[in-house]
């Protein structure tokens, strides 16, 4: 067992498919929360399969995707202090501020520098003492133990040059903003897989039992999203609002523990914004109050900025599943990975830019 | 963002708590992983890695059982899909 040709298995899928379409009495709306999903669905095209029964929309779980432009400004300005290494996820680098973006402000001077992990931002501050490093900590429950691990081990290794810039996000507080909005649509949903590695699944049987929406824990290779899907078909027909886990070889109930008792020490729950969904609450994590030394927020103080929105984007709407990708004039058009308006366009995970890889030219030859 | 890759333990080169490192083998890649969370993984064990930390050693008997459902749907449905 490798864990990953098996679930990619091409016959196997054709068969769930099959088994969705017989077991759907009607249409079925159903939301795939993370962005890594979205890219297995649409690159497969699972949806295709699935038969016009189910309606699969693409959730906010891109923690790119929702990092408002204000905290992308704020990340560019804290770039170009004089002295900083400013390290950074790959996919944010990209994502368009106000006027510019993190890898214009490195063409500019500035020292931006990917990484892999916040580990590894550590590491780039323990071999430049004589200069200030910051971590952008974007993510979701899935990045923040290890993000927590970075900030921890700082602390007690007596490393003072680092700090990080926390836009971290909780999935559970979005789903939850979704289900109460008046446009909601969606009756079911797949639930992260490796954001409920970390945290289990206690917080969703509350919002299950509130919004009566059946949650499948669902991992991220065809054969298990068609799975998750069969799984939710199951429980929407049977009219059961229930918690179930199809990503069982990683996702137990209780989650990891360990994992997160690192964030309980390392971060509290704030109020945060979110792209396209407004001030979410208790729906962020920054540093607890017993580690404001390593809070880039408190060792570095901006002047104050204003940010705007590109207004020409709707990928508000794609983020909350009110729309898609191609319902945008501007996407493939004004709007590419090459030059994005919007950060659904930046992001691999981003929902306008696995349409934009896979379903370009679909539909030209219709008329 | 989310990504999580599996690999599989070839060695535990720190096992000090807070601490624990381990070598992790991506089918012909090695690259040395965090695993201070998760202290029961072992040597041959498959960890699932996001950003250098392992999150969970994965349970080959689960993926076994949900794996052999799902065969057994699919044969119940005659094999149909193609």
């Amino acid at each position: 067992m490798r864990y990953l040709e098996e679930f990619r298995d091409a016959d196997l899928s054709l068969g769930i498919a099959s088994s969705i379409k017989k077991l759907a009495t009607r249409k079925w709306t159903i939301m795939e929360v993370c962005g890594g999903q979205t890219h297995t669905i649409v690159s497969h095209g699972l949806d295709d399969l699935c038969g016009p029964s189910i309606d699969l929309v693409h959730g906010p779980g891109c923690p790119v995707c929702v990092t408002p432009v204000a905290t992308i400004d704020e990340a560019i300005a804290m770039a170009c202090l004089p002295g900083v290494i400013f390290c950074t996820f790959g996919d944010v680098i990209r994502v368009p501020g106000t006027d510019s973006d993190l890898l214009s402000a490195r063409g500019g001077g500035a020292d931006v520098r990917t990484v892999y992990s916040p580990l590894d931002a550590l590491e780039i501050a323990k071999m430049n003492p004589s200069r200030q490093v910051v971590f952008f900590a974007v993510g979701f429950e899935t990045t923040a133990p290890a993000n927590a691990l970075a900030a921890l081990r700082a602390v007690e290794r007596g490393v003072e040059n680092f700090s990080l810039l926390s836009a971290m996000v909780l999935v559970v507080p979005a789903m939850q903003a979704l289900c109460r909005s008046p446009d909601n649509r969606v009756q079911g949903f797949l639930a992260a897989g490796h954001v409920c590695t970390v945290t289990g699944t206690a917080e969703y049987e509350p919002l299950a039992e509130e919004h009566r929406v059946p949650i499948v824990v669902t991992g991220f290779e065809p054969v298990d999203i068609l799975s998750g899907l069969h799984m939710c078909v199951e429980s929407l027909e049977g009219g059961k609002a229930d918690v179930r886990i199809q990503y069982s070889r990683t996702v137990r109930p209780g989650g990891n523990p360990s994992a997160r008792d690192l964030m309980d020490r390392a971060f509290v729950r704030v109020d945060r914004e979110w792209r396209g969904m407004g001030i979410i609450g208790a729906s962020g994590l920054d540093l607890a109050p017993g580690l404001a030394s390593v809070d880039a927020r408190s060792r570095f103080v901006l002047a104050p900025r204003e940010s705007r929105e590109n207004t020409g984007c709707i990928s508000g709407r794609i983020l909350r599943g009110n729309g898609r990708p191609t319902d945008c004039p501007h996407f493939g058009t004004l709007c590419t990975p090459e030059r994005p308006l919007g950060a659904t366009m930046v992001s691999s995970e981003g929902a306008c830019a696995a349409y934009h890889r896979y379903r370009l030219h679909e539909g030209e030859d219709m008329p | 963002m989310c990504l999580a890759v599996p690999g599989r333990v070839i060695e535990v080169t720190c096992d000090e708590p807070f601490e624990r490192t381990g070598r992790v083998d991506f089918g012909g890649v090695v690259k040395s992983v965090d695993l201070t969370c998760v202290p029961e993984a072992g040597m041959g064990d498959y960890v699932i890695v996001h950003v250098g930390m392992a999150l969970a050693v994965l349970d080959e008997s689960e993926a076994e059982s949900v794996l052999d459902a799902l065969r057994e749907l699919h044969s119940v449905m005659g094999g149909e899909g193609r």
